[in-house]
């Protein structure tokens, strides 16, 4: 037993090496440039792959391994820095996250370029020369690999410390963490550091992955599966944080593997299975930990950034006399059905209800500066809530109000936590409460049908028809986006941005920002569970997926992408991304890549998304002579 | 393990080909229709349009086989005459593993492009939603690859048929080989969704009814793709199992496989595998492959039925790569489509579903039927043992395990499915 214990906790730290390595890329990545890097885990891939052709091509032994691991890195590195340059360059003054979806682009870039250069199948990867056998301690074995491992994750780390703190070179990257503006100022080239710094933890990522090879095959889902879990180790561990980093990294895996070492518990004569709980363990230590320390075990709260603080404007009030577009726009919506085909009315009822839906994450992203990772909750909730409602026989008049309502009560519960933290801690915890209902609908078969979801919720016969239904969903959907555009410029959206701009000055004249922003996600959270709810009328079935990130994702490059200043902004986004999509899967069957390619260009073009830099150009134009 | 990339080029060749002649407003049809034309008199008339929906891009491994085998069908078909005259006509959508997206693009080849029916789906969710779908248009819908019993059981539908081989199906065979071992404590180890769940509720009632006194003596269910390979494998070996019940494929499989073996944990037990043997998960293993473990696949090496020789020269012909199981599906699938087609004589969805019904044709795995009890086809798998040969992994001792077998007897079918 106590042999069993002592041994998951040595499986846990040889797996925490690995995200260690990973992890301590992003953070520093994160800490001087301010990127979140989305396509981390693509680097992690990527290595993982490159040093499986080293080692065919080499023929194996020392060299092909070790010798693939390096060159791996190395490759890996300078891929990073090829992607720092050319795209990440260009957008360091955009509004924050939007290189989160600039890099996403990159992600589904990599992905293709993995497909079409290493083949659909997994390759299973060398096992280290030397190193392929077990040790036997406290009488059980355990690979001698995950030995080295254990030792390798925190040597490359204390390597990386030295870096940082004995060289001038790391001297320099250290002031530009603290405060770049000021490094800048003191002559400190920030391109090149930008680029060193990015190349460094791409390095270690694809260091990383060509180390994670005699464990895990090199696969088309390395990506996406470390990268989750990479972002919870570096915000539990503080970002930026270096010994952070590692100790979380501990803490996530060892919880994990005492999860599966414990197996099925007895309680009060239900079985508890603690190695289901592997699906989300590290969810529920990140939202302990950000509840009870907001910066993470080891971080300090971000100096803020000067930048980009001074330069959101408030939103101009829509000028009323010029109310004609939004009523010339409201006449061809209605007379759509009568002019297109039936599947283009089905199109647009989805851009509708994704319109809302993104409508809702700019109200509380834009106006109240606080993004969110973790939007899909309420949509996926409003959907759950109004599935289980109509099965239960409840009618659709009924089942949509309960989707509301239901989502509006996950947003009082989150928001009570949320409004206590900001930015990246804020939308992290978002991140880790999304992935815990996602959590729920997966395992709560009895109610939310599992993995397999639910089916046969079909409007009734009055809406029956696709065109009946996007009149219900045009009505319903598009009050709650005038309501959200109403409120902008209403007291609780100017409370907002009082809160935003300057929270100790709000306090001041006595607003109680927390309260304020609690409303807000609120009113975000209803209109999200409204749309979820219309959602899943349309399409007639539900899974988990509604509350997964990639969902979550979407929302945000929605916001994004039409600009998250702006009223309009993301529900022009929604517009843009949903028939992108829809209109580039059917094109190629390279996909990924031809969409990511156009968010990559997306954002660069239009740093501050379409609607803002639209404006800003319209600005330049009037105000040069 | 690295398929020739000239696969790759004539992918991409084809839409060109595609972009050239046939794209609207971006939207790609597969240009059979021309080669047909050139191969049959069947040209003379308007095209029978059919969808296809499966998640390409998540499981590529699978899917890129399979859309092989489904293009070799459509040529085979439209050699032969189309469909009663009539070129069969494929057009594919990719759902990003995203039932709405599947829905979605179910409606846009029915509405749009005008299907006739509806086929495809590998992830479960995705097949239920789109038999939904089917349901609610009334729209024939041959779901292909999800395993789920409840597609065509407590979901079933009167549109909604299904070919491969259900996760009962496939437990159900191995559990006749778990009898025979008689072993009394068995560690589980499956993926934490539907799939898995079904399978390891299917195994432990099989058993506990069939081998009284048998024990389940730990149950692991890693998350699907997030396997801690080492942990699981140390908690299977700490609970001493005599053997074990794998459900577990794809990079989870390899990693267990690979941590099992290092530590040992296999030496005295024996394995079960469900789906261990398709080439898709095997042969990423190499010499690694599990030897002596039992397994559901496909050794397309070793049948020498006439109909799969058939299949193999003209597959390996045209593709210069030797077919994986998805290959088959894909094949199998566009076949039913393609006798269903013909027998109905029409394009009326009740003709279609009514001629789906007891709908009969050869495979590459031997004649099926479509059940018009419960719309489940009698496609089987084979059983077998893992063996090592030439460095690789092989499925030895195998036996073609005929689906009618392993299916519940039909009032028991009655009770599960909605009447």
């Amino acid at each position: 037993m106590i042999a069993s214990f002592l041994i998951q906790t040595l499986n846990g730290l040889a797996s925490a090496s690995l995200l260690f390595l990973v992890a301590l890329g992003l953070t520093l990545i994160f800490g001087v440039t301010r990127v979140v890097n989305f396509a981390h885990g693509s680097f992690f891939m990527l290595g993982a792959y490159m040093a499986v052709s080293f080692h065919e091509l080499v023929g194996g032994g020392l060299l092909g391994f070790w010798g693939g691991a390096v060159i791996a890195a190395l490759a890996v590195g300078v891929v990073g820095a090829l992607i720092e340059i050319t795209i990440l360059r260009r957008i360091y003054r955009a509004p924050e996250l939007l290189q989160l979806i600039t890099t996403f682009g990159v992600v589904l870039v990599l992905k293709d370029v993995v497909l079409y250069t290493w083949g659909p199948e997994d390759i299973l990867g060398p096992r280290a020369p030397g190193l392929a056998g077990a040790m036997w301690i406290f009488g059980k074995p355990i690979p001698q690999y995950d030995l080295l491992l254990l030792v390798l994750g925190p040597l490359v780390g204390l390597v990386v410390w030295l870096l940082l703190t004995r060289t001038d070179w790391g001297t320099r990257v250290r002031a530009a963490t603290e405060d770049r503006d000021m490094a800048a100022a003191l002559g400190i080239n920030q391109a090149l550091m930008f680029t060193g710094v990015f190349a460094l933890g791409a390095l270690l990522a694809g260091l990383a992955g060509a180390l994670a090879l005699p464990r895990e095959p090199a696969n088309h889902n390395m990506d996406l599966t470390i990268i989750a879990d990479v972002f919870v180790v570096t915000v539990v561990g503080g970002l930026g944080s270096l010994p952070g980093a590692y100790v979380a990294a501990v803490i996530i895996s060892v919880v994990k593997a005492w999860c599966i070492g414990i197996g099925d518990v007895r309680l009060f004569g239900t079985v508890f299975s603690f190695s289901k709980l592997t699906l989300v363990a590290e969810f529920i230590v990140m939202a302990i930990v950000l509840i009870i320390r907001p910066w993470g075990l080891f971080g300090t709260p971000q100096a803020a950034q000067r930048v980009a603080a001074a330069s959101i404007l408030p939103m101009p009030v829509p000028d009323m006399k010029r109310w004609w577009p939004l009523g010339l726009l409201m006449l061809a919506l209605v007379a759509l059905p009568l002019i297109v085909d039936r599947f283009t009315v089905v199109l647009v009822t989805d851009i509708i209800i994704f319109a809302l839906f993104a409508a809702s994450l700019g109200l509380i992203m834009g106006i109240g500066g606080m993004a969110s990772f973790g939007h899909a909750a309420y949509f996926g909730a409003g959907a759950y809530a109004a599935a289980v409602a109509f099965k239960a026989g409840a009618s659709f008049v009924v089942a949509i109000p309960t989707g509301v309502a239901f989502a509006a009560a996950l947003a009082v519960l989150f928001g009570w936590f949320c409004v206590r933290l900001s930015g990246v801690s804020l939308a992290m915890l978002t991140l880790a409460f999304a992935q815990i209902t996602w959590a729920i609908a997966f395992q709560w078969d009895s109610v939310t049908g599992g993995s397999n979801g639910l089916v046969g919720i079909w409007p009734p016969e009055l809406l029956s028809s696709k065109s009946a239904y996007y009149f219900a969903t045009l009505l319903l959907a598009g009050a709650a986006i005038l309501l959200i555009w109403r409120s902008v410029h209403a007291p609780l959206g100017f409370l907002l941005r009082a809160g935003r701009d300057s929270r100790i000055r709000a306090e001041a004249v006595g607003i109680d920002v927390r309260i304020v922003q609690w409303r807000a996600i609120i009113l975000a959270g209803s209109a999200a569970g409204l749309a979820g709810a219309l959602y899943v009328f349309s399409k007639g079935s539900l899974s988990p997926d509604l509350l997964s990130i990639p969902r979550s994702v979407d929302a945000l490059a929605m916001v994004l992408i039409g600009g998250v200043q702006t009223l309009v902004g993301p529900v022009v986004g929604a517009v843009v991304f949903i028939t992108l999509q829809d209109w580039i899967v059917r094109a190629t069957p390279y996909w990924h890549a031809v969409l990511g390619i156009t968010l990559i260009l997306i954002t660069i073009i239009f740093p501050q998304g379409i609607v803002g830099t639209l404006r800003q150009w319209r600005q330049r134009r009037e105000s040069a002579p | 393990m690295v398929p020739a990339p000239g696969a790759w080029w004539r992918f991409a060749l084809q839409a060109e080909l595609g972009s050239a002649t046939e794209m609207r407003l971006g939207r790609l049809t597969l240009a059979f229709a021309t080669m047909a034309a050139l191969a049959a008199p069947a040209s003379a008339q308007a095209p029978v349009k059919v969808g296809e929906i499966n998640s390409y891009k998540v499981i590529p491994a699978f899917l890129e086989p399979y859309r092989k085998g489904w293009e070799l069908a459509v040529e085979e078909i439209n050699k032969g005459g189309g469909i009663n005259g009539r070129p069969l006509e494929v057009i594919s959508r990719d759902d990003n593993g995203a039932p709405g997206d599947a829905v979605r693009a179910a409606e846009e080849l029915v509405s749009r492009e005008g299907v006739v029916l509806l086929t495809g789906g590998f992830l479960s969710h995705v097949g239920l939603a789109i038999g939904d779908f089917a349901k609610q248009r009334k729209m024939p819908f041959i779901a292909s690859e999800p395993l789920t019993d409840k597609i065509v059981w407590e979901n079933g539908n009167a549109y909604t048929f299904r070919l491969r081989a259900s996760t009962y199906m496939q437990t159900s065979m191995l559990v006749e080989e778990a009898l025979k071992l008689n072993k009394k404590r068995w560690a589980i180890v499956y993926p934490n969704y539907e799939y898995g769940q079904s399978a390891i509720a299917s195994f432990k009632k099989l058993m506990t009814e069939r081998q009284p006194g048998v024990e389940f003596v730990v149950e692991q269910a890693p998350p699907l793709n997030r396997i801690d390979a080492g942990s699981v494998a140390q908690a299977v070996a700490d609970a001493k199992p005599d053997a074990i019940f794998n459900v577990t494929f794809g990079a989870d499989l390899q990693k267990f496989v690979r941590e099992g073996t290092t530590r040992g944990i296999f030496k005295d037990v024996t394995v079960l595998s469900v789906l261990g043997g398709e080439p898709e998960y095997l042969d990423p293993l190499r010499d690694e492959a599990p030897v002596g473990w039992i397994v559901t696949g496909y050794p397309w090496y070793a049948i020498d039925t006439p109909e799969h020789k058939a299949f193999l020269a003209a597959y390996q012909a045209k593709f210069n790569d030797y077919p994986r199981l998805g290959s088959v599906v894909g094949y199998a699938a566009m076949i039913s489509v393609g006798e269903a087609l013909r027998k109905a004589k029409s394009t009326d969805p009740e003709a279609i579903v009514a001629a789906m019904k007891g709908l009969q044709h050869s495979t590459p795995f031997g004649p099926i039927t479509y059940r018009p009890l419960d719309h489940q086809s009698t496609m089987g798998a084979y059983v077998g043992k893992i063996g090592l040969k030439d460095g690789k992994g092989v499925m030895v001792d195998w036996r073609y395990e005929p689906g009618e077998r392993h299916l519940p007897a039909d009032d028991v079918v009655k009770k599960l499915r909605p009447q």
